[in-house]
């Protein structure tokens, strides 16, 4: 079902500001994975803000749903999504990679609120993520596990260890997604190592695939509301993103995986986002209007 | 001992890996929370008899140890206490990155009980013998690792990891050991070094396997030399107990330590560790692998080709013993 037009309005001004904190935080550590973390920003944005079962209030509350970071490395993305929801306090941003700092590349549970599980050594989420939820299901509670991939990270073997353990036992509890953003560090995913046909891929392994825009809340909420409904096999969102999304300069770039902005950099990222901004809302508009 | 469904008699017919799944079933009857996981090796390692029990409650994984390690990372965080099990060369190399960072890391209650340790699985060949987890396991932050002498030994392990807090590793045999305990009730308590030979010319600290072979070189010492060797079954290797060893260094001065292991980085240097900040002067072997890849072969050969079988242990008592080292002028005695 399309998203009423408020609820994306809502959507939207969200993740431009989650952007632009991202941006604020990428500037308070010195630098960090701006380019993954843009492209997943819609996808942690409509999980955080509309799908999950969640209160930063209690954190630790037995019901609530899980998401676990796989791909671990954007945490200057991450922590601003939780930060923003009051998991912690926002002022935490500006000490990001300082020495002492709880706030490091990739986020540890044991140090920061809400984050479910330590991640960053890629190709661990997964397993940990379908854990989760199959002791949800030993325990007879019906809350969710959300996994988010990088699509680069599907090179670890240990990815389909768990995509074949998951479809074997019938996950259908587990809800994955992957950030499509067709990069890697040293280069694009199919010059460095192909994945396509990447969704035969996750059928051949039992996963039905569901085709989602990463950056259209509409075609997100539709994939998500269909993994709900999730009887046998368990489900794979394969989100198409773009790398560096919302920033003008960098998006698309695979050499932008990893980076730090001086000021001008600053104030011409924010300048794209403001006008990424304006042009979302004009589609989400138009959308409304149909 | 406490929620122990078979004797000591019973314990001698069985494997140390069926006392291992016997003592599980009977802990998952007691702890509903406990899960079992294993990879293709339910059989082998005897996590199997848990599985049959508690169908609901195990996962077979097929051969994919890392995916294993993971779940069980994610097991635990829901507030399960899995046992997981697979040989011992799989827990500590294959899977190591999970195993470092998803449960060591997240310090998660995840039990490792792993078998075909050392050269147990001898004629399986070096790609099956595992000579190095000790050192590997021993360096993760958070780990407790214990090597239990014998299968009494083991059903005390399995039960105490549950109780202690964190990540657990559990290094067993594969096939029957020697019984080294008369009676399951001599104290077993984690982290505290077992007597099982008073003396104290020298002191022989063994774990696992070679627990039963020092204390066969001990007693032949004492019959044949008249030496009074000690014998410490270090059976928690961490934490260890550095009580025990600074009283051995302190009224022995001659230490060997012997373990079914590379000399490098497991007892004999755990032992060190301790030993050397004694401030004491001593005399110090390892026996153990030396560096290299193992040859392949029977248990009990190889444990003799690599000198810590009882006749090796002996040999090298017997070396040590003989050495003047008190007239060495360089001889310091205390720091």
């Amino acid at each position: 079902m399309a998203l009423a037009t408020e609820e994306r309005k809502r959507l939207e001004e969200k993740a431009h500001e989650l952007r632009s904190l991202c941006v604020d935080t990428v500037v308070w550590a010195g630098s960090g994975h701006i380019g993954g973390s843009m492209s997943a920003m819609d996808i942690m944005t409509i999980l955080y803000h509309k799908y999950m079962r969640i209160d930063p209030k209690q954190p630790a509350m037995p019901g609530r749903d899980r998401f676990i970071l796989s791909k671990g490395h954007i945490g200057v993305g991450y922590a601003p999504v939780l930060a923003d929801l009051g998991y912690f306090d926002k002022e935490l941003l500006k000490e990001y990679n300082h020495t002492g700092s709880p706030l490091g590349m990739h986020l540890d549970s044991k140090k920061v609120t809400g984050v479910e599980a330590s991640t960053g050594s890629l190709g661990h989420g997964l397993a940990i993520g379908l854990g989760m939820a199959l002791g949800a299901r030993i325990k007879g509670e019906s809350w969710k596990t959300y996994v988010l991939l990088g699509d680069g990270e599907c090179d670890e073997g240990a990815i389909w260890e768990s995509a074949m353990a998951a479809a074997h036992f019938k996950a259908t509890n587990l809800v994955t997604i992957v950030d499509r953003n067709r990069c890697m560090i040293d280069g694009p995913t199919e010059e460095v190592m192909a994945l396509e046909p990447f969704a035969d891929k996750w059928r051949a392994f039992g996963f039905e695939v569901i085709q989602a825009d990463g950056h259209d809340f509409d075609s997100l909420a539709a994939a998500l509301d269909k993994a709900a409904l999730a009887e046998d096999k368990p489900v794979v969102i394969l989100a198409d993103t773009i790398k560096g999304c919302g920033i003008d300069f960098i998006a698309g770039d695979y050499k932008w995986h990893y980076g730090g902005f001086d000021g001008e950099k600053t104030a011409k990222a924010k300048e794209s986002l403001a006008r990424y901004r304006e042009a979302r809302l004009a589609a989400s508009g138009a959308k409304g209007a149909k | 001992m406490s929620g122990m469904t078979f004797t000591m008699l019973d314990a001698t017919k069985m494997s140390t890996a069926e006392i291992y799944g016997k003592t599980l079933c009977d802990l998952g009857d007691e702890h509903p929370e406990i899960v079992g996981l294993s990879a293709d090796l339910a059989k082998s390692t005897k996590i199997g008899m848990f599985g049959e029990k508690f169908p609901k409650r195990f996962f077979n994984v097929g051969i994919a140890e890392q995916n294993m390690f993971g779940m069980a990372a994610g097991l635990a965080k829901t507030g399960l206490v899995p046992y997981v099990s697979t040989f011992a060369v799989f827990t500590s190399m294959r899977a190591l990155d999970q195993v470092h960072t998803d449960i060591c890391y997240q310090n998660l209650d995840v039990k490792m009980i792993a078998t075909h340790a050392g050269l147990s699985f001898g004629q399986a060949g070096t790609t099956h013998h595992c000579t190095e987890d000790i050192a590997i396991m021993r360096s993760m932050a958070n780990m407790t690792v214990i090597v239990p002498a014998d299968g009494i030994e083991t059903a005390h392990a399995v039960r105490a990891a549950y109780d202690r807090k964190g990540p657990v590793y559990i290094r067993i045999n594969r096939g029957f050991d020697q019984t080294v305990y008369e009676t399951p009730d001599y104290g077993f308590e984690l982290g505290k070094a077992v007597t099982m030979h008073e003396g104290s010319d020298l002191t022989l600290i063994a774990c696992g396997a070679t627990v039963w072979r020092a204390l066969e070189a001990a007693r032949m010492l004492e019959k044949v030399d008249g030496l009074k060797v000690r014998v410490l079954n270090m059976h928690t290797i961490k934490p260890i107990d550095a009580e025990a060893i600074e009283k051995a260094v302190k009224e022995t001065r001659r230490i060997i330590t012997v373990e079914d292991h590379t000399t490098i980085g497991g007892l004999g240097s755990a032992v060190a560790e301790v030993a050397a900040g004694t401030g004491k002067s001593f005399s110090f072997k390892r026996l153990g692998i030396p560096d290299c890849f193992s040859i392949i072969g029977l248990h009990e050969d190889l444990l003799a080709h690599y000198g810590i079988d009882e006749n090796g242990i002996a040999a090298s008592v017997r070396e040590m013993m003989g050495k003047d080292f008190e007239a060495d002028e360089n001889w310091e005695d205390e720091v």
